[in-house]
């Protein structure tokens, strides 16, 4: 098992990657508060890039709804704790289940009925924006006043009820999205991996091939969507509120996947490195700008960034990095 | 096997009709290849070759008629069914999957059959070797030759384990000593693995090597069919098609 997974990576990949790790696990110790938080809110974005990536990248199915799997899992693990006292390692469970649910039906319409490319796409946003107006009208998920989790002093850990300080966080995020790497890793070292990659490059190919199309998107869309409900458990109990507007929104779920985007789409370092690269940038960019009361410069800075991508770097920043690091070109 | 299977055809093609909104494609297009034969498909163009090979591989559906793969109907399947029935193709215009290797390339076709990917890439490296390119299986399919891809094509096809496979104009574009070799390599598989073959193609000098049997299309009808050699005497299909080429 754990040769497989490091079967053709070459040993300079491996240390790295090892370096990288201890140094993520060690930051806490070095960091102000406020680092951490822009640590904290990059592996988020990792790790629901990565989710993503999974779709597109490696299955070639655009999503521009993943929030609302964030929001799906955030609001249900929410909603049970405040509702019923249920902690969120049972919730996540629930949260679980249901995102899956919803990341099938999307996949069965879209799939069933052949629906392509940006027009799966718009199915995507439609139910995002959907789901957030029904989430904004429902009075018992604290309606468009949003959702908010009661919370412990803030000194104290309770891993049981996911109440503590940032660093609780930081290390469940580090976990996580260290997990979803070798899980991504493992995924397309697979049977699975190869059909999804198959489907990717060329629909009728993989068919003619023998690659059952339907099957192997709803699995794609199965554990991409489950992946993303974890990421809503732990982003409803990190920041205690949820608003359905600022939760569903389509900028949002367009923000989730700007770093997978910058990193790479298709490899597996991609939307780690984008995450870790975009949104200490744009933190720094309000930081710098906040006497000058400019609207929206982050988001124009992103765009700014995706454009550049796009131009000169239009397979991503990772595959030019991994080339300079003197990777193997195909190590993701 | 029973006994009425082995005698019945490998590939049965009855009354296939396809229509594009008022054109007929393909119209009434019936034939059968014994098991282990070679056939050539052969016809102008737009004469309704290819869309006849969609229809027996599933990616388009008949307007009427039936496709029988050792007695058992096809039509209906999805393609990735028929592939796994024991049908392999290859595209006119080569689909290679563009971001991973040659040797992936095949294996896809070899996972039609296994879920160990460890033998799925072992049989893969074997169809490359057979087809010459276990040199290429690291390169991506845009960085290798189009001759180079054709290979690919019929080794992801192959790798399938096929018991027809149908070919379209897998030697267009190719030299004549790059046919010869693709002819010697299909009739040593025709042999040793007694795959059924159906080709589609316009190179006549791998038609008349490789097919003990060759059917005319024109305006997706059969106009004629038989051996090489009568298909070639043909006063209809030397007027439509053959008539002014010099066949040698």
């Amino acid at each position: 098992m754990i040769r497989r997974l490091t079967d053709g990576l070459p040993r300079r990949a491996l240390a790295l990657l090892l370096l990288f790790a201890v140094v993520m696990a060690l930051a806490p110790f070095f960091v102000s508060d406020y680092v951490l938080s822009v640590l904290i809110i990059s592996l988020y974005f990792a790790f629901v890039g990565q989710a993503w990536n999974l779709m597109l990248g490696f299955a070639g199915q655009l999503s521009l709804g993943h929030a609302l799997f964030v929001g799906i899992g955030a609001y249900t693990s929410a909603a049970l704790f405040t509702h019923f006292g249920i902690d969120p390692w049972v919730g996540v469970v629930a949260a679980v289940a249901l995102s899956t649910l919803m990341g099938c039906i999307i996949g069965y319409l879209g799939f069933r009925f052949s629906i392509r490319g940006v027009y799966f796409a718009l199915l995507t946003i439609a139910f995002a924006e959907f789901t957030g107006i029904m989430v904004d009208n429902s009075a018992w998920l604290g309606g468009s006043a949003g959702l908010f989790l009661p919370v412990k002093n803030a000194g104290s850990i309770d891993l049981l009820n996911l109440r503590g300080p940032p660093t609780l966080f930081y290390y469940l995020i580090l976990i996580l999205t260290g997990g979803a790497l070798v899980l991504c890793r493992f995924l397309l070292n697979s049977k699975l991996g190869l059909y999804w990659q198959a489907i990717r490059d060329d629909q009728e190919a993989a068919e003619a091939a023998g690659v059952p199309l339907f099957r192997y998107k709803m699995i794609a869309v199965a554990i991409s969507s489950a992946l993303t409900g974890v990421a809503g458990v732990w982003y409803a109990f990190y920041y205690n509120n949820l608003f359905p507007e600022s939760t569903f929104a389509t900028g949002r779920s367009v923000e989730l996947i700007l770093g997978a985007v910058v990193g790479g789409v298709g490899t597996l370092f991609g939307p780690i490195l984008g995450a870790l690269i975009l949104t200490p940038l744009g933190e720094l960019l309000t930081a710098l700008t906040s006497g000058l009361q400019i609207d929206g410069i982050k988001t124009f800075f992103w765009g700014f960034c995706v454009v550049a991508i796009v131009l000169f770097r239009p397979s991503g920043v990772w595959p030019w990095l991994a080339g300079l690091l003197k990777l193997d070109g195909r190590a993701r | 096997m029973t006994a009425a299977a082995s005698r019945s055809a490998a590939l049965k093609v009855e009354g296939l009709t396809r229509r594009f909104s008022g054109l007929t494609a393909v119209d009434n297009v019936s034939f059968e290849v014994p098991p282990g034969a070679i056939h050539a498909l052969i016809g102008p163009n737009g004469a309704g070759k290819t869309t006849t090979f969609n229809m027996i591989a599933g990616a388009l559906k008949p307007t009427a008629g039936e496709v029988l793969l050792d007695g058992r109907s096809l039509v209906g399947m999805r393609p990735d069914q028929i592939c796994r029935a024991g049908v392999g193709r290859t595209f006119q215009v080569v689909r290679p999957f563009g971001q991973i290797s040659v040797a992936e390339n095949v294996a896809v076709g070899a996972l039609s059959w296994t879920d160990d990917l460890a033998e799925a890439r072992r049989h893969a490296l074997a169809m490359l070797e057979l087809l010459g390119l276990a040199d290429k299986r690291n390169a991506l399919p845009g960085s290798i030759t189009l001759p180079d891809r054709k290979r690919l094509e019929v080794a992801r096809a192959l790798a399938t384990k096929p018991k027809l496979l149908l070919l379209d104009e897998v030697m267009a574009g190719l030299r004549p000593t790059e046919t010869d070799r693709m002819v010697a390599t299909f009739r040593r598989l025709n042999e040793e693995t007694g795959v059924t073959i159906v080709l589609i193609e316009h190179v006549m000098r791998a038609v008349m090597a490789l097919s003990h049997h060759v059917v005319v299309l024109n305006y997706g009808k059969v106009i004629a069919q038989g051996t090489p050699a009568e298909v070639t005497r043909n006063p209809d299909v030397l007027a439509c098609y053959l008539g002014v080429e010099e066949l040698s």
